[in-house]
């Protein structure tokens, strides 16, 4: 019984909704005759009024099946504030004053109801909400509000707006709804709402009877890249659905097209993916690219020094609680200073006492490593801390139906450019990189030609160590911060820098991005664990062919003794 | 004939090694007696807790030697000899979870737990026979000495030295810590091996049986002890010394530089796999977490305390760091970390000779 | 000056009986054309910088060879390529007729004869005077049988004997590190004694000696001639002029001239080089 009686009230709503846009319907369909005759045989409901305060007056007392043949008059009434209203209803922020039936636009505040008036837009109350009951609605006047929403907005300048209105009213078509698509697609002029209204209407004239509206339908979808697409021509590759030739085959061609156009589309995502693990790689890589591959000295804390800047970041962004893009432009300078100056004091204080014994160090290194980890550790608690994203750097670009990239790895993958041109600007361009060079490659030399190696030395290692800090400012907005952030990038770092060719930061960079685009290549085929793995061992088997890395250090020097 | 009066001057000439042979023969004549003869009760009496705590420690000591084996007189420092632990572990924890049998809460006459609750129908290959104990105990030097091989005949035929060598052993065993954490390896997993029931039909839960494994673990070390010293006494380990201080050099007198290197680190690597296998059945658990680096590296560190080229040092060491480490773990675990970090530091920037190198200094400022 | 073959007595040379002397597997070469060392046409360069320009020199068997010539001449890089520790990019190395040395590696060349003295004095610093001679001492070097070697009474007089040339008897168990340069030097002529090569590449064997010690080596080398081939490198004119039968200089990795000290030194293109003329 319940059953029969909702079907039907869909069938009602459904048709008073219909006969609710003669405005935007020009030529009455059968289904607009349809809605007619009912609406007509409806004549026992009461007299629907047409002004606008009068309709809102009449949907405080109307019970919910009324509320739709309300909705058109609202609509009819063309009052500016009409969208406003369906917003406030579809939110349930739409109150009847139970004391003079008044309606109005509420909004919650402690005293009760804020009201606003929704003919004049004027504010008044609060009024206790006790005295309010709201004007209710139910699924199907919900789907309705919102495609009546739908519908308001794709007037609107705004492009963006527009679409989303489309995609909207795209979720559950019916003839009106596309009456309406097919209207706006004459005056429509952006080409992303013209594509969207396209493939909507293609998609509802697969339906149609006609095969050659069908075949039509096809030719414009081949030109798609959804997902969904693929599945509603699949079906039409069935001769038990589709009975015309014509129509399978060129379902059939236009299946292949668009799943060769999105596998193509797919393999610039992976590419990019693996970009931006590559980019992680390289800002993690390149510091150690200094102190290891211009020093010679391996420093294990050096992923601690990535973690401290991300702590930099973390704390730097609860001093500014609200300027999000403040505190990340902030805390890449203040993190390069603190993982800097902590990259000082373990120069001056452990590694300066241990060149030329590489072994040691790295043995020293390590220890100052677990020392790091555990002075956060009691410091922040061992739980994970998490920096969190600005505004610009949330949510993704979408490019087409196949194709979006997030924004934080993108901008990552530019940070990393932009860090490492300048670090390539700093050891090219100026006295410190000349001074810096000079004493990597001749320190006998450097200092009889008055070098202060001593202080060099501590500059190189302090710059390294700053550029981790950096590194850990980047990572922060990819992962939560936590005392072992930096333990997982060590290994991968080394072998970065190795892989790449020690002392060379070209070869880290290229190195660091070949590394991440084919461990995303091979993650699709065996799982990440196994592209893990098989990264690993192919560098260990790399380095047994080509010791010297990608771009061996040249002289006679490296030939090695 | 020849060398058993080779071996006999090698022990000669070692006081530490005297030292530390004496001390094990008494812990394998205490030990028991004031376990299993003192009643609980008393005040001498040495709790199977203990028992089993001075087992785990002696086999760090075994597998200290091991590294010092290839890092103090060969310079190669492994950073990943935990590896080779781990696997001499997992091979004898694949024989004792074949021993559990039906007892397992799945009660499968032959797939132990963890398999049955991955749907798997029947033993993978290389389960096959390991309920055989000497199968077992051949894969326990087996495995850990191919995959060295393997390993090593690449690292050492390139010539891949120094800091580069050691960056790449963490690797390996990084590499194999991802790989056991996966379900399809099939070994447990995350979970690992355990619930183990018997060791060759003892229950591994009885007093006897913890001091019998105890007493296993101190004549595996005592051997392994007296076997390094041989190797360490021989020509062959003048010549590894010889390499680790001047590899050149050493080439071109017409020494195999790697068939050298790869024969000490091949060794080196059965024996860390040994003390691996005398680990599991007395801490009853093996996981993929014995393959993590830092435990790689922490093994280096009792070595470089100990001292480093002297094997008996590395024992030192051994039992040094990890009693502190029990010590400070329940009293003040916030502090171990630091402390660990300091040692690191410190170890290497004061004590390049180890604890054991204060010894003979201070004798020398008697005389 | 130069000590007739009757001085030799107190180095007291004796060359062990060629069978026993190296492992089975060594190949030992064939010398029926009087020639025990051919280097052809052997160029290597690093970077651009020609360090061996089409080089070719011919040792005959029993020779002593001096080469001069200025830094960065491609002495030091000669003999990398003929110990096999430089791989030349183009030309040819044979030990005697049938060795190709460019396929072995430095051990297996070691093994097949040829022995080398670094510039720099290399010993193996932690083991004592005594194991250091043990260590170079020329007999199977394969991984097992090293294991279980042990010092036959043959042997230990041997090391006895050479710890007499050297002149280290009192410093045997004396570690190598504690020794001085001119021992060092020394302890190292003493390991290449040990090898018993056929051929010895001697680097600059009197750097940091006293004018006793150089003589004293001066007369150690001419005596290892004859029984062996040596070739020394060095600068101290006076050094080169006091053991040398025929002299090669070197120029830009290329033979400048060849032949006995006088000749040398009056050929135009010497004077030139040497003397900027």
């Amino acid at each position: 019984m319940i059953h029969f009686t909702t079907s039907l009230r869909r069938c009602w709503l459904a048709a008073c909704f219909a006969a609710s846009l003669p405005l935007l319907a020009q030529e009455p369909s059968t289904a607009a005759d349809a809605a007619a005759e009912t609406v007509a045989s409806a004549e026992a409901a009461p007299a629907v009024p047409t002004a606008f305060p009068d309709v809102l007056r009449a949907l405080g007392g109307a019970s919910l099946s009324e509320r739709s043949a309300l909705l058109d008059a609202l609509l009819a009434a063309k009052h500016p504030n009409t969208a406003a209203v369906l917003q406030a209803w579809l939110e349930d922020h739409l109150h009847v004053r139970d004391a003079d039936g008044a309606v109005f636009i509420t909004a919650e505040t402690d005293a009760g109801y804020a009201l606003t008036d929704p003919a004049t837009l004027a504010t008044s109350g609060p009024e206790p909400a006790d005295g309010f009951s709201k004007v209710g609605s139910n699924n199907s006047l919900r789907k309705l509000l919102r495609s009546a929403l739908a519908s308001f907005t794709l007037g609107s300048p705004d492009a963006e707006v527009r679409l989303s209105a489309v995609k909207e009213m795209l979720r559950a078509p019916d003839e009106s709804t596309l009456n309406v698509l097919r209207e706006r697609r004459a005056i429509e002029t952006d080409a992303a709402v013209q594509a969207a209204i396209d493939a909507g209407l293609a998609y509802a004239d697969l339906t149609s009877d006609n095969a050659d509206t069908r075949l039509a339908a096809v030719n414009v979808l081949s030109g798609s890249l959804a997902g969904e697409t693929i599945a509603k021509l699949e079906a039409l590759r069935d001769p038990a659905n589709e009975p015309d030739e014509r129509v399978r085959s060129a379902a059939a061609v236009a299946i292949s097209s668009i799943s060769l156009k999105r596998s193509l589309y797919s393999g610039i995502e992976t590419l990019f993916f693996g970009l931006s693990l590559g980019s992680v790689l390289v800002l993690a890589a390149i510091g150690l690219a200094i102190t290891f591959g211009v020093m010679g000295v391996i420093n294990m804390a050096h992923g601690e020094l990535m973690m401290i800047g991300a702590y930099t970041a973390y704390v730097v962004q609860l001093l500014l609680p609200n300027h999000l893009t403040a505190s990340i432009l902030i805390s890449i300078p203040a993190a390069f200073l603190v993982s800097g100056l902590v990259g000082i004091a373990i120069e001056r204080g452990v590694v300066k006492h241990l060149y030329g014994r590489p072994l040691e160090t790295l043995l020293a290194t390590f220890g100052i490593s677990l020392i790091l980890q555990q002075l956060v550790r009691s410091i922040f608690s061992p739980l994970n801390r998490s920096v969190a994203t600005p505004e610009f750097m949330s949510g993704q670009w979408v490019i087409n139906d196949a194709l979006s990239l997030t924004w934080n790895r993108l901008y990552i993958v530019l940070f990393t450019l932009v860090v490492f041109a300048a670090l390539q600007l700093i050891l090219r361009r100026t006295s410190l990189g000349l001074t810096v060079r000079a004493v990597s490659q001749n320190r006998a030399m450097a200092r009889s030609m008055g070098i202060n190696s001593d202080r060099v030395d501590a500059i190189t290692f302090g710059l390294g160590s700053g550029i981790a800090g950096v590194a850990g400012v980047a990572l922060s907005q990819l992962t939560n911060v936590g005392p072992n952030l930096g333990q997982s990038y060590i290994i991968d770092s080394f072998m970065v820098v190795v892989f790449g060719g020690v002392g060379n930061l070209w070869g880290t960079l290229i190195g660091g991005m070949t590394l991440g685009v084919a461990g995303k290549l091979l993650e699709p085929a065996v799982g990440a664990v196994m592209a893990k793995i098989a990264m690993l061992v192919f560098i260990i088997l790399f380095i047994q062919r080509r010791k010297q890395g990608l771009f061996p250090q040249k002289g006679r020097a490296a030939e090695g003794h | 004939m020849k060398s058993q009066s080779l071996l006999l001057s090698a022990l000669k000439a070692d006081r530490g090694g005297q030292v530390l042979l004496g001390l094990l023969a008494i812990a394998a004549v205490a030990v028991p007696v004031f376990n299993l003869l003192v009643p609980e009760g008393s005040f001498f009496h040495l709790s199977t807790y203990t028992v089993t705590l001075f087992g785990k420690y002696l086999c760090y000591a075994l597998l200290a030697i091991a590294v010092d084996l290839v890092w103090g007189y060969c310079g190669i420092l492994s950073l990943g000899h935990t590896a080779f632990f781990a696997l001499g572990g997992y091979a004898i924890g694949m024989y004792l979870m074949r021993q559990i049998g039906p007892r397992g809460v799945y009660g499968d006459p032959i797939l132990p737990d963890f398999m049955v609750f991955l749907n798997w129908k029947e033993l993978p290959w290389f389960w096959e026979g390991m309920n055989h104990f000497p199968v077992a105990l051949l894969m326990v030097v087996l495995i850990p000495g191919l995959l060295a091989l393997g390993f090593g005949w690449l690292a050492f035929r390139s010539r891949v030295t120094g800091v580069y060598l050691s960056i790449m052993t963490q690797a390996l065993t990084f590499a194999l810590l991802l790989a056991f954490f996966r379900n399809e390896m099939g070994f447990g997993g995350n979970n690992g091996l355990t619930d183990f029931k018997e060791l060759l039909g003892f229950d591994l839960k009885t007093p006897g049986m913890r001091v019998a494994l105890f007493l296993t673990t101190v004549s595996a070390l005592a051997i392994g002890y007296i076997g390094c010293r041989y190797v360490i006494a021989s020509r062959l380990g003048r010549v590894v010394q010889a390499v680790r201080d001047a590899e050149g050099r050493t080439r071109f007198i017409g020494y195999q530089v790697e068939s050298y290197k790869l024969w000490i680190w091949v060794f080196s690597a059965m024996l860390a796999g040994i003390a691996g296998a005398l680990y599991v059945p007395q801490v009853g658990i093996i996981n993929p977490g014995e393959f993590a680096p830092i435990n790689s590296i922490e093994v280096v560190i009792w070595v470089a305390v100990g001292g480093r080229g002297t094997l008996y040092g590395a024992v030192a060491g051994a039992v040094l760091v990890n009693y502190a480490k029990t010590w400070f773990t329940a009293a003040f675990p916030e502090i171990w970390l630091y402390a660990l970090g300091a040692l690191f530091v410190v170890a290497t920037l004061f004590l390049p000779k180890g604890v054991v190198g204060l010894i003979p200094s201070r004798k020398e400022k008697l005389a | 000056m130069s000590a007739s073959p009757a001085t030799t007595g107190p180095v007291g040379l004796r060359t062990k009986p060629t069978g026993k002397r190296r492992s089975t597997n060594a190949p030992s070469p064939d010398l029926s054309h009087n020639i025990i060392l051919y280097v052809e046409g052997v160029t290597k360069s690093f970077d651009g910088f020609k360090a061996l320009n089409d080089l070719s020199i011919y040792i005959e068997t029993g020779e002593l060879r001096c080469i001069i010539g200025p830094n960065g001449a491609g002495k030091t890089t000669m003999m990398d390529v003929i110990t096999g520790k430089t791989q030349p990019d183009t030309g040819s190395v044979w030990f005697g007729q049938t060795i190709d040395l460019l396929g072995l590696t430095e051990p297996e060349i070691a093994q097949a004869g040829i022995g080398r003295k670094f510039q720099k004095p290399t010993v193996f610093p932690e083991h004592s005077v005594f194991e250091n001679l043990e260590l170079a001492m020329a007999c199977d070097k394969s991984v097992w049988k090293i294991l279980f070697a042990k010092l036959n009474a043959l042997q230990r007089e041997r090391i006895d004997e050479v710890l007499g040339i050297i002149g280290l008897k009192d410093q045997r168990h004396a570690k190598a590190g504690a020794l001085s340069h001119g021992q060092k030097q020394w302890l190292e002529i003493g390991m290449l004694l040990m090898q018993d090569p056929l051929v010895l590449l001697v680097d600059e064997p009197v750097a940091g000696m006293t004018p006793q010690e150089t003589e004293r080596t001066a007369e150690l080398l001419v005596g290892l001639a004859g029984k062996h081939s040596v070739v020394v490198v060095e600068h101290d004119m006076n050094f080169v002029r006091s053991i040398a039968r025929k002299v090669t200089v070197l120029h830009e990795g290329h033979v400048l001239a060849e032949g006995s000290m006088d000749e040398v030194q009056n050929d135009p293109q010497v004077k030139r080089v040497y003397l900027g003329e």
